[in-house]
């Protein structure tokens, strides 16, 4: 393979990953604190990138904006998600809290579909094609942007659990929901505020995403698999993990991609899940188990 | 443990045989095969989810593999197609074992054994859209041949009473394991893993047994699907639908019951025609409503449908020890 | 003893709860002609993906039988028979859901169906509904398989990727040989299910056969996030052609990516059965990425009135006129030409109406239709390429409405 293309390979797989680490962030927050894997992740991104949509069409915002809007609408969501229906519905049962979030998608899905239809939608930006030339290759300017999104938000998130008191407190649920709970701390609002955090950082990944993606009912399927396997490759939990994970994840895919063909290359993410969970269940950062 | 005996599942499974004596509509008997379909590989997820405690995301692995080995098998190398169901099912199982046998030994458990499984039905599926031997993307079309000796039935009733024949199969498998020792070293490992090897079970060997029967009623359920609508492609055998739908089935019904996965299947069919009835022609509204009454379903039926029947016998219990019954 | 009574209790109750289950599951099944009933002489039946993956080309396709049923009823229904009763279906985008759709259909009576879309879901429900001799007549699905099974109830009106693909080189050849330097190299980029690897492969054994250079053949998943590698590898091999064959979405981003890269092949980008290549909603909305695009796909008859009518019509209603409405307009428009002639709803009636069908009233630049072993003869594609804002057409010459631009002019 010409190294001419090798290089600009390595830079799209990294950015391709930047993408998976934003998706992925919001999972591996949900799933390191409640210890389930949330179905309804996918869509909840397809949500987030019509309601990206909508904004701009109507009120003309341009996504890195509606960012400033979509974010706490997000976390609104998420947080009543957790708190009203989730929660309650589950009684606390993890194959519970699976269907109901299998539920959730479904419903996510389907609504988005009955109201809006199954029309591709793209937003037309003045920057969608901005280009900055290097090394002998274009690179998009959204994509950079979305990078720059992607390790800030994971920055945010990790300066959030570490420095603040909520963060404490989500970290005392993650490590010892009892132990928390005895300590006075109120469960079911920190379970509902991660929740919320998780929504809230798709809602970011959407809006980052849109300048260079398209819109439709199913768009956030794509995403949900190359999640998951940003999430344990990284380490469950592991903020740091999530966005390394996922710039290894893109990395990866685009590098089997280029050897392999884009169908089969795919195989190289899976293949690489399944060694390191073989091999180092706990991912690359994650806590021991 | 329960006891039941084969009572119940003979009951049930005669009255369920009876059904194409009185019902004649082609509608009802193709949903109750594509529902009995459901219950194969429900059961199949149960005997290693339920029983087991092994939540698996990627039981699609087993059900493709019986579906691809049964068309191959017929369509490349001309095999009957009686023999090549067979060995579907045999496939699917060794695929089940070589799973297991990868996976267990490194101690993966819960979400993370879940996740891997999906992983290697993806790797499946992957490699099913490339290959030249599954038809890459095209997929294989087996020529439509009614008639026994094909295992093609053109009345619906036959595939009707094929499929209950392969339910019947998975339920008394099932109901032996559930009252045998390996049973009890099942469950044992799904309480508690580190107790039951302090006991003596081998959490691996229980396990991949496990896996293996489970991954063979599954493949049956492929096989099947595969004879039924003589087709299959990548995403039909390994894509993530049936995964979930299997376990979906289980849930619903009451995991770690012989009768889950079927009532699980049933409930689940059934919503999904009323929602279409409900809602008429717009499109995703059905599967709004389905999705509702799902969450619904979970909320109320915690331990599933099945679940329902113990805690009907707990409050039994608990009324008749209030009434002072046997011992104070 | 306690313990027996309990255990009875949970029997019992288990088994009335299958029962049960499976009882209102009759009652549910045999409900739906029912509910739907709005009378009409004729059932015909609708079946398409209106959910899932493919639910843009599903709700589109109803669109375009729609609008034909209107029409039908609007004029007094079809003569001698009566009005048209539409039995909608949601094949759900696979074929275990199309199938049972077909079922339903058949148990409330109708005397054909159209329908199906998906290549994989016409497969399954055309053999289904060939077990009660129910007429299919397939909108779109263009697997050859679909009319090689000897079903003699299964017709379709539209082109299957053989014709497609054997059209496809010889128009190419044909504009090649009218450029000055002809372009002798090819990049092939395909989505890699059931109609991208059978057109790939049809490629593959004869564009060598007409003197072009294969340099890649690049499979993609359906969906495919990113297209940037393949767009560089396109770049490094620099072949004059590209053609891709996949969906909208795909291909959508694919174009947009080379534009972004500015990657531009020498001679020019020609799809066969582009997803977007010659879709007025890809011209609309990326005006700029698809400038000179060409595609050999389903297309319209510019000529025909009827045809022009449609367009206004569905533009009217603020949709696009893609291939899906047009293609199953016309087959609406077939089936109650048969339904006509045969003066009857009588299923072996119709399939005998259609086998002998020699309609022309249909929208496509198909000639009258005749059909052997199910597909129309006549059916094939046509060539367009996208110049300024409008979508022209380009071979056959008998409705041109422009010359190629060819090869490419330089960005």
């Amino acid at each position: 393979m010409q190294l001419s293309i090798l290089f600009p390979a390595v830079v799209n797989g990294i950015l391709n990953g930047a993408l998976y680490a934003l998706v992925a962030l919001g999972l591996t927050l949900v799933y390191g604190v409640l210890h389930i894997i949330n179905f309804a992740h996918g869509a909840l991104l397809t949500a987030a990138l019509f309601a990206a949509f909508y904004l701009h069409r109507i009120f003309g915002l341009d996504p890195y904006i509606a960012l400033l809007v979509l974010t706490p609408a997000f976390f609104l969501v998420g947080y009543a998600l957790q708190r009203v229906v989730i929660g309650p519905l589950s009684h606390g049962d993890d194959s519970n809290i699976l269907l109901v979030t299998l539920g959730l998608a479904v419903i996510i899905e389907n609504g988005l579909l009955f109201a809006f239809r199954g029309d591709t939608r793209t937003v037309d930006l003045p920057y969608s094609f901005a280009v900055v030339p290097f090394a002998g290759m274009f690179i998009s300017v959204p994509r950079l942007v979305g990078f720059g999104g992607a390790v800030a938000v994971a920055a945010l998130l990790w300066l959030l659990l570490t420095l603040t008191d909520t963060g404490k407190a989500i970290r005392a649920v993650a490590k010892e929901k009892l132990g928390a709970q005895l300590s006075g701390i109120d469960v079911p609002h920190i379970y509902a505020l991660t929740f919320g955090l998780g929504a809230a950082c798709v809602a970011v990944a959407a809006c980052l995403l849109i300048p260079t993606y398209y819109v439709n009912p199913h768009v956030g399927n794509a995403f949900v698999l190359v999640a998951f396997t940003t999430v344990v490759l990284g380490g469950m939990g592991s903020i740091p993990g999530a966005l390394i994970g996922g710039l290894f994840v893109g990395l990866i895919e685009s590098l089997c991609g280029l050897y392999l063909g884009e169908s089969l290359g795919q195989i190289g993410i899976f293949l690489m899940f399944i060694l390191v969970l073989l091999f180092r269940p706990s991912g690359l950062l994650g806590a021991r188990a | 443990m329960n006891r039941g005996g084969f009572l119940p599942i003979a009951v049930v499974l005669a009255a369920l045989a009876c059904v194409p004596l009185v019902v004649h509509s082609d509608v009802v008997l193709n949903f109750l095969v594509t529902a009995l379909l459901l219950t194969l590989a429900g059961q199949g997820w149960n005997v290693l989810g339920g029983y087991g405690g092994q939540y698996s995301f990627g039981h699609a692995a087993f059900f493709g593999t019986g579906a691809y080995a049964t068309a191959i098998l017929q369509t490349r190398y001309g095999l009957n197609a009686w023999p090549a169901f067979a060995l579907g099912i045999a496939a699917g199982a060794a695929m089940g074992a070589a799973i297991g046998a990868l996976t267990f030994p490194s101690r993966l458990r819960g979400s993370y054994f879940a996740l891997v499984t999906l992983a290697f039905a993806e790797v499946f599926r992957i490699l099913a859209s490339v290959a030249p031997v599954t038809g890459a993307g095209v997929g294989i079309l087996i020529k439509l041949d009614p008639g026994i000796h094909a295992l093609q039935f053109s009345s619906r009733a036959v595939s009707y009473w094929f499929i209950l024949s392969l339910v019947a199969a998975a339920l008394v498998v099932t109901r032996l394991i559930e009252g045998s020792r390996f049973g009890a070293w099942l469950v044992a490992v799904r309480e508690g893993e580190a107790a039951a090897q302090a006991l003596g079970v081998d959490p691996t060997r229980v396990k991949l047994a496990a896996m293996t029967v489970s991954a063979a009623f599954t493949a049956a359920a492929g096989c099947f699907y595969v004879q039924y609508f003589l087709f299959i492609d990548a995403p039909i055998a390994y894509g993530p639908w049936i995964s979930v739908e299997a376990l979906l089935a289980s849930i619903i019904g009451g995991v770690g019951t012989v009768f889950g996965p079927l009532l699980g299947a049933l409930m689940v069919k059934t919503l999904g025609e009323a929602a279409k009835l409900i809602t008429g022609d717009a499109p995703g509204l059905d599967l709004m409503l389905y999705g509702l009454v799902l969450i619904l379903v979970v909320g109320i039926a915690p331990r599933g449908v099945a679940g329902i029947g113990v805690r009907c016998r707990e409050w039994l219990a608990r009324r008749h020890i209030r009434t002072g019954g046997s011992t104070a | 003893m306690p313990n027996n009574s309990k255990r009875f209790t949970r029997r019992k109750f288990l088994r009335s709860t299958a029962l049960t289950a499976m009882a209102s599951a009759t009652g549910v099944m045999s409900a739906p002609s029912v509910l739907r009933a709005q009378g009409g002489a004729v059932k015909i039946g609708f079946l398409q993906p209106v959910s899932g993956a493919l639910a843009y080309s599903g709700q589109q396709g109803r669109l375009g039988t729609s609008i034909a049923v209107d029409e039908i009823n609007a004029a007094g229904g079809i003569k001698d028979v009566g009005k048209i009763e539409a039995v909608l279906g949601d094949a759900q985008s696979t074929p275990e859901g199309g199938n049972a759709e077909v079922e339903k259909m058949n148990s409330a009576g109708v005397s054909a169906i159209v329908g199906g879309y998906g290549s994989s879901i016409c497969l399954a429900t055309s053999q289904t509904a060939a077990r009660y001799d129910l007429p299919y007549l397939v909108d779109v699905g263009v697997t050859d398989a679909i009319v090689t099974r000897g079903l003699k109830n299964t017709f379709r009106f539209g082109p299957g990727f053989g014709v497609i693909a054997k059209t496809a080189l010889a128009n190419l050849v044909t504009i090649n040989e009218a450029a000055s330097k002809p372009a002798k190299t090819v990049m092939i980029v395909h989505e890699d299910s059931a109609f991208g690897s059978g057109l790939a492969k049809l490629l593959n054994e004869q564009l060598p056969l007409n003197g072009f250079q294969i340099l890649e053949t690049i499979p993609h998943p359906t969906p495919t996030r990113d297209f940037n590698n393949v767009v560089l590898k396109i770049k490094a091999a620099d072949p004059d052609i590209v053609i891709p064959a996949n969906y909208y979405n795909e291909y959508v981003l694919l174009a947009r990516t080379m534009l972004q890269q500015q990657v531009r092949p020498k001679a020019a980008i020609y799809s066969i059965l582009g997803g977007a290549a010659s879709s007025y909603k890809f011209v609309k909305e990326f005006q700029q990425a698809a400038q000179f695009i060409m595609d050999c796909n389903h297309w319209f008859d510019p000529r025909n009135a009827k045809a022009q009518a449609l367009k206004s019509k569905v533009e009217a209603q603020g949709q696009f006129f893609t291939y899906e409405v047009y293609l199953n307009y016309s087959c609406t428009l077939l089936l109650v030409d048969a339904i006509e002639r045969a003066k009857s709803s009588d299923r072996a009636k119709i399939i005998e109406a259609l086998s002998a069908s020699t309609f022309a009233g249909h929208v496509m630049p198909y000639g009258p239709t005749k059909f052997v072993n199910g597909q129309n003869q006549g059916a094939g594609p046509t060539n367009t390429q996208v110049i300024g804002s409008d979508i022209q057409v380009i071979l056959p010459e008998a409705f041109a409405s422009a010359k190629a631009v060819y090869p490419m002019p330089r960005a």
